[in-house]
Parts: structure tokens; C-alpha cells; sequence
């Protein structure tokens, strides 16, 4: 592997710090050199949130550079379309199809993009783009706070780390009260990406 | 001249095996370098992007960590315990070290006795600062020796480093981190561990350089000149000023080029010039003269990469060496590659090695600092609705600012024709927290923001300065700004016979920071309990008559004291309490909105919870957001009372 820029965004307290820490894990544990850095607003909740995780043989900056991001993975659907020009041509974008309107559109100073928009916005960066219902399913496997987990399972698999360093890391990275069921959701994401592709 | 240096570095204890590697943030890695340095004392104010250098060295056991009420008292704990013989830290953000400036001035005077290292992040870009000061030059004014890490190693390796120069020079050490470094994460190979500091803790008389009198200041101010020479010497060798040396024989445009960058802009300028010649600088300041003018000699041209002043390309200026930078390179916001490579590509000096990296338009608006910039949005990503940082549900400041909006006619319901007046009848000066968010659409309540405990000085300002026509003024300031930098303002008031109101939004936290607890909790900096400062009883003792605490989340009752405060002509006081929602320990009772009471009238979208939704032509509460019981500020505004606790099935 040359080199994998991995762009992972969300809404603040959707996990996206936690998941781009385990990415980076995963591929020192592999044996790359790996640098990540999150981007989030003042304050805890609710604000756009990005994070960067950059591996290969060696890594100068932990920022990515816009168009160049192969694997954009969002646990939002708005936000996949606010960061998609990270992406280079024909990177993958994994998609949460889920939408948390901001307050702007609560208030109805503006409106949520249609399924179509955001899909529009997405194809001037590539055409692999892969839509997962990840929320929903997180919450049939009964936390939906594992979507987080369940989107990486889905990402993973453009990945080149293999499956035992995943397992590993997940299990020494999270509490034991939620490794089960995180591990369940990695594995459903990662059965889930096949055939998501829209 | 890679490794060499004149002063041996005192090796931390090496481990036998090879040595761990982990991935570490910047902070972390300040942590744990300054840990394994023999650090004793460490004092701090929480600050973005600072706070988790020290909640990181409160874990470790044999030091001493606290978290103090100001980075002026951090930084004067840190000199007692350097006089006694302590190696010491303080850690602030860099509008911090503004509060700190008067010890770090002295410290720089008086030297030191056990190493003192003063760390300041600076925050490039603005991520969640007032303001995007360049501290470097702070180490230029109080003549003190600068170092900068560019990673996560150099920040674990830098600080055995710093505490070695500090002790060598008799000076405290500035170590300047940035936002990007703070809070990154990558490899550190972990060489060192704990081992005994080998420091004797005794305090031994020196008035000539611990009492700070003219006749001893003015012995010492020869001996920060002698340092500062000694310094520079120093730094010729010092093993972190380091040359590497490009492609300089090849036909390639960028091969012939010199950078000299520091910190996280050498990161950047690595990945963007892959044939160049590199000068990095661990020391930034005192610079090494000579070192420069050889690197200069051998390259082609010179150029200095650096994020916000031009700190070290003036300097180098000066010594007559020929180099650029900030004719190309942005003074404003943060750096990254992408804008390296567009503004050196714009200045000429371009060409990238290799072919095919043609960055790409971007959507995010940078500085227009300089002219001609090609980055164009693509229309449909930028503009797409934007998600800024909000109040959390059951947030204890959202009632609060829902009656302030409403007292100083400062918001209309969504669907509302009425026109707004420009100017309110009601000032309300702001200050610094999560609460500044108030200052945002839909509440729009907050008319100032400068600095830590600004409000109250501000608030009085404007009383003073005679505004007519019936104008309230009230000042609005939460607990842990209030214990950092609001009291000696509110003893002005009272001195100064004001009549203006202060609300204390006392949530029990410093909740923006990451929840770090304050004086007024009752815990300290490693989770113990500790004697609370009661804020009440402080306002009293100060001299307010007029003090009331009133629930965050009883509005009737919010609204009434406040207005009781703001027809008193005397000085008030309120103090409203109820707790982040980030600290609740269990949620119950989610509110509900019952569709056949509901008449879309969307009052309760004024309140900017994120858990109130507009969804399809109805108002619904996020369940999963809901704090419930601990909030019902929606329940309690519902004109119809059609929000209520969800029905058991």
C-alpha cells in the first residue's frame, strides 16, 4: 500500500473521534505509520465533526489534502455531501442513510437536501457510492450508538488490514460492557457493504 | 550537521527492550515526555486545544496536578514549586498565557531553580479561541528560549529537552503547540519512563534573585542578556535544528529551494515539496545564526514556512539573509497542504515533483489575504445547510437565553412577519463558555464577547458612559469564568457603585473544555472531593445586598427574579443553577408532543434544543436526545400544553 487517506464525518456525538482512533490503531497495528486528527467547533454537541486519518509507509501531514481522500465514510448523509470534495476521483463513499436536520432547517431558514441533491453532490466526486441504512440497523442490533462501529464494519472492507487486527483492536479499545455488541456491529457493516452500492 | 549538540541531553532512563510504540496525541505526548522528565508540579486552566495535557498528567501518580482558577495563578503555583526545586508545568491555551503574562514575565526575570516549562497552544484557524495570536512572540518579550515540536514523538522527546534547558540556563522554557499538534495523533516510540529526578526539594534565601526590588531587577536584567547569548550558541548545535538536505543537482524546479519551517507547517511543507532542502527548527527562538546563513549558502533560494506571523522570516531578515514567505504564504488561518502548494504555486516557485497532483477547487472559503485565489466552490456541496455547534438538549443555559431573547425583543417565531428592532432596550454584555452560543440565531442574546470576565467590567463600562433612554444592562458569565476571572470585577462594582444585573450560569462544570471541574465543584483536577467554593456566599462577602439562586429549569421563576433584578436600581446579582446535561447520570421521562393538542405554533423550536424537530410538517422530540425530567423547559413554554412525558403502552 502506497497510501490510504480515510475522511470519516458525522454530527458531534456520533462517534466520529472514537471510530477514526480505531482506523488508526488498526493500521499501526498492521504495521504503517498512521496520523490522524479530528476538526470539530466550540462546544460538545450537535456541530459539524471531521476527522482525518491518514496510513502508509510514512505520513508527513495528518491533514488529507481535498481531492485527494479515498475513502470517504459518513454517519450523516448532509455531511457526506459537505465533505465529498475531499474525495479523488473514484475514491468510495460509504454512506449513513440518515439525516439529522441542523437547527437552521428546524427553524426553516433552510431545507434539507433531497436524497437526490446530496446524491448529485456526492457524483461530481465519484460514482462509488455505497448507501448503508446503518442507524436502523444499529438499533435493531439493539444500541444504536453503535452505528459508529457498524459504518467502519462497512469501510473495512476497502481496507487492506486484515480481519484479526480489527477484532483485536476493537476488543482491547472498547469496554467490555459494549465489546459484543460493537463486534456484532462491525461484522453486520461489514457483510452490509456488499450490495450497497448505489 | 544531523545529531550532534553540545549540551549532553540527560538521558531519561532507557527501557532494555525495544522501546513501545503508541499512538499518542500531542497532548498526550506532552504528558507523558514531561512525566517521564522528572516532572513534580503541574498547574493549569483548562483551554482548547490545552486541557488534555493536564487531565492527561492527572492520571499519572508522584505528581502533583491541579487545575488552578487562572492560567496567572497556574503559572505563579508553577514558580513557587520551580523556587522550591520542583521540575513544574503549566499549560494554557494561548490567550491564556495574555492572563499568565505577569508571572511569565517575572519568571523570565528571576530564573528559575527547579526547570519550568510553560506550555502554550496557539490556535491557527480558530477553531474555539476569541481571537489568533501568535505566541512566539511572547518568548521574543520576555527573552526566554522557544522550542516547537512538529509531532507526536518531537512533543514526547521535547520536553526531556526543554526541562534540560531550563535547569542548564536558569530560565523557564516556552513550548509552543497549535491546534493541529495538540490534537493529532501519531507515532511515538516511548524511550523514556519515570525515574527518580534526582532534584533535592529545599527552598535556599536568594533576595537577589527571587525578590523582585529594582536593585536585585536590575542585576538580573544583564544575566537575561548574557542567557540569551548563550542561548543562541546553543542552539548552532542543538540536536533539534535539523538539516535535510533535497535533490540539489537535478533539472526539477522545487530542487533547488531551501525551507526553513517549524512545527506543524514542516509537516506540511514535507508532504507538499518532496525534492526540497529542509532546515526544521526544534528552536525557534533564540535563532542559530550561523546555521541559517550555511543552509541559506547552499541552496538555491530560501523560504520560510510558517503558520501566522512572519516570526521567524523577519528575524532571519534581519541578520541580512535573502528569504520570503508571507508574500506568499497566508498570515491568516491555519495552514495545510493544500494551501502550500496553491500559494507557492501562484508565487512561481512551483512545480511539483511529481505529476498529476492537481489539487482540486475546494468549497471551503479560506483568507482572502492573498489576491487571486483559485480555489471556486462547487455550487451544490457549499450550499448545502451548515451545522454549527449548538446548546445541548436539556442544556441548563437554554431557558436562560430563551427569556432573554424574549425580554429584549431579539427573536420572532419562525413564521412571524413582526419586525425586530435594531438596537434592544436590554444590553446584555457576554463572556466566555458554552453559553456564547446564546449569542447565535434563534436567540440572538448576547451583544459582547472579549475575554475571560470581561462582561462585568463591560456592563459597568457602559452604565458609566451614561446611555439614556431606560437601556438595562446585564451581564452574563457562567461559574467557572466567573471564578477565573469575574470576581475582582464585581468587587469594582460594588466599589464603584453600579447598578447593573450579573447572571452566574452556575452548571457545576467548565463544560466547553471538556467538563473539568472548578473551585466552585468541590473536586479537584484528580477527581478528589475538596472544600467548594459557594458562590452565593463569595458574592455576598464581596458586597452585593442584592444576591437571589434560582432554578435553570423553572422559567416562571427565572423570568421573575430577573425581572425583579432588572427594575432594582441597586446592583443584583442572580445566580441560576442547574447542571450540564453532560453530567446527568441518568435520563428519564423523554417529553412527547401529543399531535392533536399541538398547533405547529413552534414555540418550542425557539428554545434551540436539538431534540425539537420540524420534520415533515410537524413538531417532534427526539426520544434518544430527550433528558426529560431533568429539563421540561419545552413543556413548561407550550401554549397548549401539548408536550408532555411519553405515555406508557
Amino acid at each position: 500500500m502506497k497510501k490510504l487517506d480515510i475522511l470519516i464525518a458525522g454530527a458531534g456525538g456520533q462517534g466520529v473521534v472514537l471510530s477514526s482512533d480505531l482506523v488508526a490503531e488498526v493500521a499501526l497495528a498492521s504495521g504503517y505509520d498512521a496520523k490522524k486528527t479530528d476538526i470539530h467547533g466550540m462546544a460538545q454537541r450537535g456541530g459539524s465533526v471531521i476527522s482525518h486519518v491518514r496510513t502508509g509507509p510514512r505520513v508527513w501531514s495528518p491533514l488529507s489534502r481535498e481531492g485527494d481522500v479515498d475513502i470517504l465514510l459518513a454517519y450523516e448523509k448532509l455531511e457526506a455531501g459537505r465533505w465529498s470534495y475531499f474525495l479523488r476521483p473514484g475514491g468510495v463513499a460509504i454512506v449513513n442513510n440518515y439525516a439529522l436536520p441542523p437547527l437552521s432547517v428546524n427553524l426553516g431558514v433552510e431545507k434539507y437536501p433531497g436524497d437526490d441533491e446530496i446524491a448529485s453532490v456526492l457524483k461530481q466526486s465519484t460514482d462509488e457510492v455505497y448507501l448503508v441504512a446503518g442507524t436502523s440497523l444499529a438499533a435493531k442490533l439493539g444500541d444504536m450508538r453503535t452505528v459508529n462501529v457498524l459504518m467502519l464494519g462497512c469501510a473495512s472492507a476497502f481496507m487492506p488490514f486484515k480481519l484479526s487486527v480489527w477484532n483485536d483492536v476493537l476488543s482491547n479499545r472498547l469496554p467490555a460492557k459494549i465489546r459484543q455488541i460493537n463486534l456484532a456491529a462491525f461484522e453486520r457493516g461489514r457483510k452490509e457493504i456488499r450490495g450497497a452500492h448505489i | 550537521m544531523s545529531t550532534q549538540m553540545s549540551a549532553r541531553i540527560p538521558q531519561q532512563e532507557s527501557t532494555r527492550k525495544s522501546p513501545e510504540v503508541r499512538l499518542l496525541s500531542g497532548n498526550e505526548a506532552l504528558a507523558l515526555g514531561a512525566y517521564h522528565a522528572g516532572l513534580t508540579v503541574a498547574a493549569a486552566y483548562p483551554g482548547t486545544p490545552s486541557s488534555e495535557i493536564l487531565e492527561s498528567i492527572a492520571k499519572f501518580d508522584g505528581v502533583y496536578a491541579e487545575w488552578s482558577t487562572n492560567e496567572k495563578v497556574a503559572m505563579e503555583v508553577v514558580l513557587g514549586a520551580s523556587y522550591a526545586g520542583a521540575r513544574s508545568l503549566a499549560s494554557m491555551k494561548q490567550v491564556g498565557l495574555n492572563v499568565a503574562s505577569d508571572p511569565f514575565m517575572a519568571a523570565a526575570t528571576t530564573g528559575v531553580n527547579g526547570g519550568i516549562v510553560v506550555v502554550s497552544c496557539d490556535d491557527p484557524g480558530i477553531h474555539s479561541s476569541q481571537n489568533e495570536q501568535d505566541n512566539r512572540h511572547y518568548a521574543r518579550l520576555a527573552k526566554v528560549p522557544m522550542l516547537e515540536p512538529g509531532d507526536s514523538q518531537e512533543a514526547y522527546d521535547f520536553m526531556a529537552l526543554a526541562f534540560h534547558i531550563s535547569e542548564t540556563f536558569d530560565t523557564p522554557v516556552l513550548l509552543r503547540s497549535t491546534t493541529r499538534l495538540s490534537h493529532s495523533k501519531s507515532t511515538v516510540r516511548i524511550t523514556g519512563k519515570r525515574g527518580p529526578t534526582g532534584r533535592e526539594i529545599a527552598f535556599h534565601r536568594s533576595p537577589e534573585k527571587y525578590v523582585m526590588l529594582p536593585s536585585s531587577a536590575r542585576l538580573r536584567h544583564p544575566l537575561i542578556e548574557e542567557r540569551l547569548v548563550k542561548l543562541a550558541e546553543y542552539a548552532e548545535t542543538f540536536a533539534a535544528n535539523q538539516v535535510s538536505w533535497g535533490d540539489r543537482k537535478s533539472k526539477i524546479p522545487h530542487a533547488g529551494l531551501g525551507i526553513i519551517a517549524s512545527g506543524i507547517a514542516y509537516q506540511y511543507a514535507r508532504e507538499v515539496f518532496t525534492k526540497a532542502s529542509f532546515l526544521k527548527l526544534g528552536m525557534t527562538y533564540p535563532l542559530p545564526q550561523g546555521l541559517i546563513r550555511d543552509f541559506a549558502s547552499k541552496v538555491a533560494r530560501t523560504i520560510v514556512i510558517e503558520e501566522l506571523d512572519p516570526f521567524l522570516e523577519e528575524s532571519i531578515k534581519a541578520m541580512g539573509i535573502k528569504v520570503s514567505g508571507k508574500e506568499f504564504i497566508p498570515r491568516v488561518g491555519e495552514l495545510t497542504p493544500v494551501v502550500i502548494e496553491e500559494s507557492c504555486r501562484r508565487a512561481g516557485l512551483w512545480d511539483v515533483g511529481g505529476k498529476g497532483r492537481e489539487a482540486r477547487p475546494t468549497s471551503q472559503p479560506r483568507p482572502a489575504v492573498t489576491p487571486g485565489q483559485t480555489g471556486q466552490s462547487p455550487l451544490q456541496a457549499s450550499a448545502l445547510p451548515k451545522r454549527p455547534p449548538l446548546l445541548c438538549s436539556g442544556c441548563p443555559h437554554a431557558g436562560i437565553f430563551f427569556i432573554l431573547s424574549s425580554l429584549g425583543q431579539r427573536s420572532k417565531l419562525p413564521r412571524s412577519r413582526a419586525t425586530l428592532p435594531k438596537d434592544s432596550k436590554l444590553i446584555i454584555t457576554g463572556d466566555i463558555g458554552c453559553y456564547t452560543l446564546g449569542a447565535y440565531p434563534p436567540r440572538n442574546a448576547m451583544d459582547t464577547c472579549a475575554c475571560m470576565g470581561a462582561s462585568i467590567g463591560q456592563a459597568l463600562g457602559m452604565e458609566k458612559a451614561g446611555l439614556k433612554d431606560g437601556h438595562k444592562i446585564i451581564a452574563v458569565i457562567g461559574d467557572s469564568t466567573f471564578m477565573h476571572s469575574g470576581i475582582t470585577p464585581l468587587i469594582n462594582a460594588v466599589y464603584n457603585e453600579g447598578h447593573i444585573t450579573v447572571l452566574i450560569l452556575d452548571n457545576g462544570d467548565t463544560a466547553m473544555t471538556g467538563h473539568q471541574p472548578h473551585p466552585g465543584v468541590g473536586v479537584s483536577a484528580r477527581g478528589q472531593k475538596t472544600q467548594p467554593v459557594v458562590l452565593e456566599k463569595l458574592v455576598e462577602g464581596i458586597g452585593v445586598k442584592n444576591v437571589k439562586v434560582v432554578d435553570a429549569f423553572n422559567l416562571k421563576a427565572v423570568r421573575s427574579t430577573l425581572n425583579q433584578a432588572l427594575d432594582s436600581d441597586e446592583l443584583s446579582v442572580v445566580i441560576v443553577r442547574g447542571p450540564c446535561s453532560m453530567l446527568l447520570p441518568q435520563r428519564s421521562g423523554a417529553r412527547c408532543v401529543e399531535p392533536e393538542k399541538c398547533n405547529e405554533c413552534e414555540v418550542c423550536l425557539m428554545l434551540g434544543c436539538p431534540a425539537i424537530r420540524h420534520e415533515d410538517g410537524h413538531v417532534f422530540i427526539d426520544g434518544t436526545l430527550c433528558v426529560g425530567n431533568a429539563c421540561t423547559l419545552c413543556e413548561q413554554i407550550c401554549p397548549r400544553q401539548a408536550i408532555g412525558p411519553q405515555k406508557r403502552t
